[in-house]
């Protein structure tokens, strides 16, 4: 028996352990404009999810690997003919109407699709926190090892260039954590809602902070308080988990706005 | 040895040729102005020389560990990015703050330290990136029109400015514009492009070719001579006053 047996303790841990992995990254989903392009990723999970279960492989790793797939695309095919947000329109409904007609054929599978639309956060086993947690110090872990890179990155492609960066490397490093954000937050928030995990707390956070730093701070702060204070409201009113998390994180960004706007 | 050389190189967008067989290079101590029409592939020979366009022929050799100090064209902040003048000094590295004041007080916005990037004027803003490009001490300054949006006499002390630069530092300078009169003042060398090089050499030899003179006309003579230094007398110790020597060429 440990402490850990709780559901309760496990889905808090779930909870703050997927608002550490968005706070900062989200901040960069922010400044680059990446949106849909998270939304694109995260829609391409659902068939990750289906085929990991097809495969029998683990659906995390099967989310991933999907998700990374997408933002490659995505990464290869902008600037041809199509423009930016078309191109990701296409791509993001199509991986998750695939998604969707790929579990749809596989019949006992179709009872989990909820869960990975929406989160179930309180059925994250023990295997799925270490995902969880492990997931969020390698997005951490590699946000502040290549922070000045990716800012500098995220100025001006050719300032980089010119201080003998790697601007394509740094871009695609921050597709694969998109990805691995994605792979780590569809228990908790589900594949609809992980964009929101990551743009809302980012979001409120601009408006209150003063530096790039600050601002992820700010951001994680946030998503941590969001994470524990929609967990708790959704305990209190029986609502969806998720849901909950992102209603409170909205919630925040109008605290925040409104601070923003008092102090001018 | 050029601290910059290209031989012979093209660059693609798509289908159509910006850039081709075009062969430059770059002293220490020299300022080199590439000039043309627009859409005549300057900025982006500009980038390839820093290696941010890859070319499709011939090469670029720079030299081992170049200290490039780039002022992009415009430099769009988005609004969602808080940053002061002084944190975008430390990108991509980090200095202290005395070099960063320094700096900043060179190009002569050492007040603006602390305000948003965001809330900067167009030429304070131009100041801003200048004094980030001479922060790592550069062996080479590039610019890509950094006085788009000036007015004619703040373009003109900008280019001084460039110019009293290079003297201290001794580094190359290669730089963009289409403002030719104010620029010609301030460089030693004109490359003049239209996808490829038209002509080239000293300003008196460029504006003085019939290849110039097809691309830009023959109007800019009086204002050439307004903005021209004499270049027999010494650049230190004295004041400049170029509306002195000017007489209406028409």
């Amino acid at each position: 028996m440990t402490f850990l047996d709780d559901f309760m303790i496990r889905a808090l841990l779930a909870a703050v352990g997927t608002a550490l992995a968005c706070g900062a990254l989200g901040c960069f989903v922010v400044w680059r404009r990446m949106a849909y392009f998270g939304d694109a990723t995260a829609h391409a999970a659902i068939l990750g999810v289906a085929l990991a279960l097809a495969f029998s492989i683990s659906v995390p790793l099967g989310v991933l690997v999907v998700a990374l797939a997408m933002g490659v695309l995505i990464g290869t095919l902008s600037g041809e003919v199509i423009s930016p947000d078309s191109l990701l329109g296409v791509l993001s409904h199509s991986a998750l109407a695939m998604g969707l007609v790929a579990v749809s054929l596989m019949p006992e599978a179709r009872i989990d699709l909820d869960a990975y639309l929406f989160g179930d956060i309180l059925v994250v086993s023990k295997t799925d926190l270490a995902v969880i947690w492990g997931g969020a110090v390698v997005v951490l872990g590699l946000l502040v090892w290549r922070w000045q890179a990716l800012l500098a990155e995220v100025l001006s492609n050719d300032l980089a260039h010119a201080a003998g960066l790697n601007p394509a490397r740094d871009r695609l490093m921050l597709t694969l954590l998109v990805a691995t954000v994605v792979a780590v937050s569809i228990k908790v928030v589900g594949a609809l809602l992980i964009t929101a995990m990551l743009i809302i707390p980012a979001a409120a956070a601009r408006l209150v902070a003063r530096g790039p730093e600050g601002m992820a701070v700010w951001a994680t702060a946030i998503g941590v308080v969001a994470a524990i204070g929609g967990l708790y409201a959704a305990r209190g009113f029986g609502t969806p988990a998720g849901p909950s998390i992102i209603c409170a994180a909205a919630a925040l960004f109008c605290v925040t706005f409104l601070a923003g706007r008092l102090r001018g | 040895m050029a601290l910059i050389e290209a031989r012979d190189i093209n660059v693609r967008h798509g289908a159509t040729h910006a850039v081709y067989g075009v062969s430059m290079s770059l002293d220490a101590g020299e300022i080199v102005t590439i000039v043309g029409p627009n859409g005549s592939g300057k900025s982006t020979l500009l980038r390839a020389l820093i290696g941010a366009v890859p070319i499709d022929n011939g090469n670029i050799t720079r030299a081992p560990g170049l200290r490039i100090g780039y002022v992009p064209q415009k430099l769009h902040v988005d609004p969602t990015l808080p940053l002061s003048v002084r944190r975008f000094l430390n990108l991509p590295k980090r200095v202290s703050w005395a070099k960063a004041q320094a700096a900043l007080a060179r190009t002569g916005v050492d007040h603006l330290a602390t305000r948003p990037l965001a809330g900067l004027s167009g030429g304070q803003f131009q100041r801003v990136l200048l004094a980030r490009a001479i922060l790592n001490d550069p062996q080479v300054l590039v610019l890509d029109e950094p006085t788009q949006g000036l007015d004619q006499p703040a373009s003109a002390a900008f280019y001084k400015l460039i110019e009293a630069l290079r003297d201290e530092l001794g580094c190359g300078v290669v730089m963009v514009s289409h403002e030719l009169h104010v620029v010609m003042s301030a460089t030693d060398r004109v490359i003049c492009l239209n996808g490829h090089i038209c002509c080239e050499g000293t300003p008196d030899v460029v504006t003085a070719a019939p290849a110039y003179r097809e691309l830009f006309g023959t109007g800019t003579g009086g204002a050439l001579a307004l903005y021209r230094h004499d270049h027999d007398h010494s650049h230190h110790g004295h004041d400049h006053d170029h509306s002195h020597s000017h007489e209406p060429a028409e």
